[in-house]
């Protein structure tokens, strides 16, 4: 993760940490130490800093002291060990007792994330500041969670907040577009896809996945032909067919882009796996896509079966089988799946 | 290829962190616990479990313990339904479950189960499928999983079943091969694997694998050797294991040993830490590499530890 923000940096360098027992606000407190026992299993050896912070947590905690000086205190106890859950469930008693006004809370949290954005008991607090907030804080959430994505488009948290933001607070309107944008900055993003799919298929003002299939298999197709090697294109496509397989295996775009890519005899793993499925599924496939497998066979591949004058499903079972012998050379690393592939499509006796 | 320091891994466990002033150390502080489980189990899979005094993590893992029947991550810590699992687990390896009030630690993650039968983590109620796999496999260890609503919390983990048959950590949570673990775990510990798309799932798991044999958690991704924990156990209870590369992935974990002062990372050349060697010794015993314990996919313990919960008194 990228480090907090330069002049935040700079200030920090500025004003030398004071410690605790130097500070005139906690000359009452006695700290208390952690009581790790006799011998611990995973002994740890603590920094100084973090290890005085952690004791007057430790006393302002036992005492419950919900003051002012003790949520100062949770903010440095948190920049040293973000995940503590004690001290983030502490500090929101403390906000609730003081009823601080949670905006400026907001803003406590981007300066954590800006740390360490990694950390569920972040995330978490994040979202009990939104929840308290309600609808109003909507934007600001999806503006948040665009700001990490910007750094990681794939960060786990982020999303799951901002997928929770859209059901809770709402904000769906611009959504498949944010998709759009961040998938053509890379098509690859899997999180990018996931959110897709989860908009066209919960978004209330998008009719559902049936609603958006045809604009979206579309949409699809052009990101498998420019990258047919994305696994999450592929997956997607499928996605788009959830519960209707016979539309997906009459429907002549599938097959269509699955020749195309065939032909090109380059990154055609996920199109032949594909077509693989139709046939598995009930699809006929016809001649071009016949000669398009046979011109992906290598001459010591086994070709006694394409030899036959075979007819109706018989010759279909052998395309199938060619099909998985030819995965099996170009994906070796798998080279098991695909033999147990072929292998459940012998009739059984 | 080279072979399993395992001499080596077993005293970089025992001496773990004595080196002053590292991060880790300091932000393992919380999760003592899991730190405990992670080291011990390692060290039971490598066959080196009784240089430990049972008596000393025992007392003070019972000093952890809560009025709540929640475990902290260390003394004086809140409870959290993640430590609590990790405490469950460490008693059953020294067979001392019988040290804790078994009803009041089952109250405690009873209390945590949701109306639509998700689980949360705690008081303040972050809900997460791991949480549900935590829940269902802390109680079937206590033999309390008729406590909760079984049937509402596998309805809750298959709502959160992808298009690609794998599993997130929210109903339309991305695929995630850790939270795909917690989800198929559950699902195995309660009998309900049937409800998985085995072939489509173990197909997205077996594409984890990458060129140089590790595996990633979702497409694009880096490979690391926590998920030869996570993706591995998977397709070994889908039945599917047999579809990567198991040398490959063996040379994968072996590559990532710090073969002069013991310990596992999360890649090749990165530093070690107990987390991952952990994952890596768990990911070598399901690939029943020689010398090692095997391990239980679902319950993320020795086999024999399984074994004599369930199968003795």
């Amino acid at each position: 993760m990228e480090s907090r923000s330069g002049d935040r940096e700079g200030e920090e360098e500025q004003h030398r940490r004071v410690p605790l027992r130097e500070r005139p606000e906690w000359s009452d407190v006695t700290p208390l130490p952690q009581n790790d026992g006799p011998n611990p299993v995973v002994p740890i050896q603590y920094t100084e800093d973090f290890a005085e912070v952690t004791d007057y947590f430790r006393a302002v905690y036992v005492a419950d002291e919900r003051s002012p000086r003790a949520l100062a205190l949770t903010d440095e106890a948190i920049q040293f060990n973000s995940g503590n859950y004690t001290v983030w469930h502490f500090r929101r008693l403390i906000l609730e007792s003081l009823k601080i006004d949670l905006h400026s809370e907001l803003g406590f949290v981007e300066r954590m994330a800006a740390g360490n954005s990694k950390n569920y008991q972040m995330w978490h607090h994040r979202r009990w500041v939104a929840e308290k907030l309600g609808p109003e804080a909507g934007n600001i959430e999806l503006e948040f969670t665009k700001k990490i994505l910007s750094i990681d488009a794939k960060h786990y948290h982020a999303w799951s907040h901002r997928k929770w933001v859209l059901q809770s607070l709402g904000g769906w309107e611009d959504e498949l577009n944010y998709c759009t944008e961040l998938l053509e900055e890379d098509i690859f993003n899997n999180s990018a896809w996931s959110q897709r799919y989860f908009v066209i298929t919960r978004s209330p003002f998008l009719g559902g996945l049936k609603a958006m299939r045809e604009s979206e298999v579309l949409y699809t197709i052009g990101a498998i032909e420019a990258y047919p090697e994305n696994e999450s294109s592929w997956r997607y496509l499928r996605g788009l067919y959830k519960g209707e397989t016979t539309s997906w295996v009459n429907d002549p775009q599938v097959s269509s882009v699955c020749l195309k890519i065939l032909r090109t005899k380059s990154n055609y793993l996920f199109a032949l796996s594909t077509i693989l499925d139709l046939i598995c599924s009930g699809y006929q496939p016809n001649e071009d896509i016949r000669d398009a497998i046979d011109a992906l066979k290598t001459t010591d591949m086994d070709k006694q079966n394409s030899d036959v004058d075979d007819i109706g499903d018989q010759k279909i079972l052998n395309m199938a089988g060619s099909i998985c012998s030819i995965l099996e050379q170009v994906d070796p690393i798998r080279v098991n799946y695909w033999i147990w592939r072929k292998s459940r499509l012998l009739p059984s006796t | 290829m080279g072979e399993l320091a395992t001499e080596k891994h077993v005293r970089y466990i025992l001496s773990v962190e004595k080196r002053k002033d590292n991060f880790e150390s300091v932000v393992m502080e919380h999760l003592r616990i899991n730190g405990a489980y992670w080291g011990l189990t390692a060290l039971d899979l490598l066959g080196k479990l009784d240089t430990v005094d049972v008596d000393e993590v025992v007392s003070w893992l019972m000093s952890c313990l809560h009025e709540s029947g929640g475990f902290g991550g260390n003394v004086g810590h809140d409870p959290h339904i993640l430590y609590t699992l990790s405490a469950v687990q460490v008693l059953a390896l020294f067979d001392k479950l019988d040290v804790i009030d078994v009803d009041k630690v089952t109250n405690y993650i009873v209390s945590l189960q949701n109306e639509d039968g998700s689980f949360s983590g705690d008081m303040w109620g972050e809900v997460d499928t791991r949480f549900s796999y935590i829940a269902i496999c802390c109680l079937s260890i206590l033999h309390r999983l008729e406590k909760i609503d079984v049937e509402k919390a596998v309805k809750y983990i298959l709502s959160c079943k992808n298009m690609d048959g794998g599993f997130g950590c929210t109903p339309g949570g991305e695929s995630h091969a850790g939270q795909i673990f917690c989800c198929v775990g559950a699902l195995a510990i309660t009998g309900s694997l049937d409800l998985v798309d085995k072939d489509l799932l173990g197909w997205w798991l077996c594409e984890r694998q990458v060129k140089s044999g590790g595996l990633n958690g979702r497409p694009e991704k880096l490979p690391d050797v926590c998920y030869s924990w996570w993706v591995l156990s998977s397709l070994t209870m889908i039945d599917r294991v047999h579809w990567i590369s198991k040398e490959k992935l063996i040379k994968f974990i072996i590559d990532c040993q710090d073969t002069e002062n013991g310990g596992i990372s999360d890649r090749p050349d990165d530093a070690v830490d107990v987390f991952h060697t952990f994952f890596g010794v768990a990911g070598l015993s399901l690939l029943e590499y020689p010398g090692l314990k095997p391990i239980d996919p679902a319950y993320a313990l020795p086999v024999d530890v399984v074994n004599r919960i369930f199968f003795t008194k």
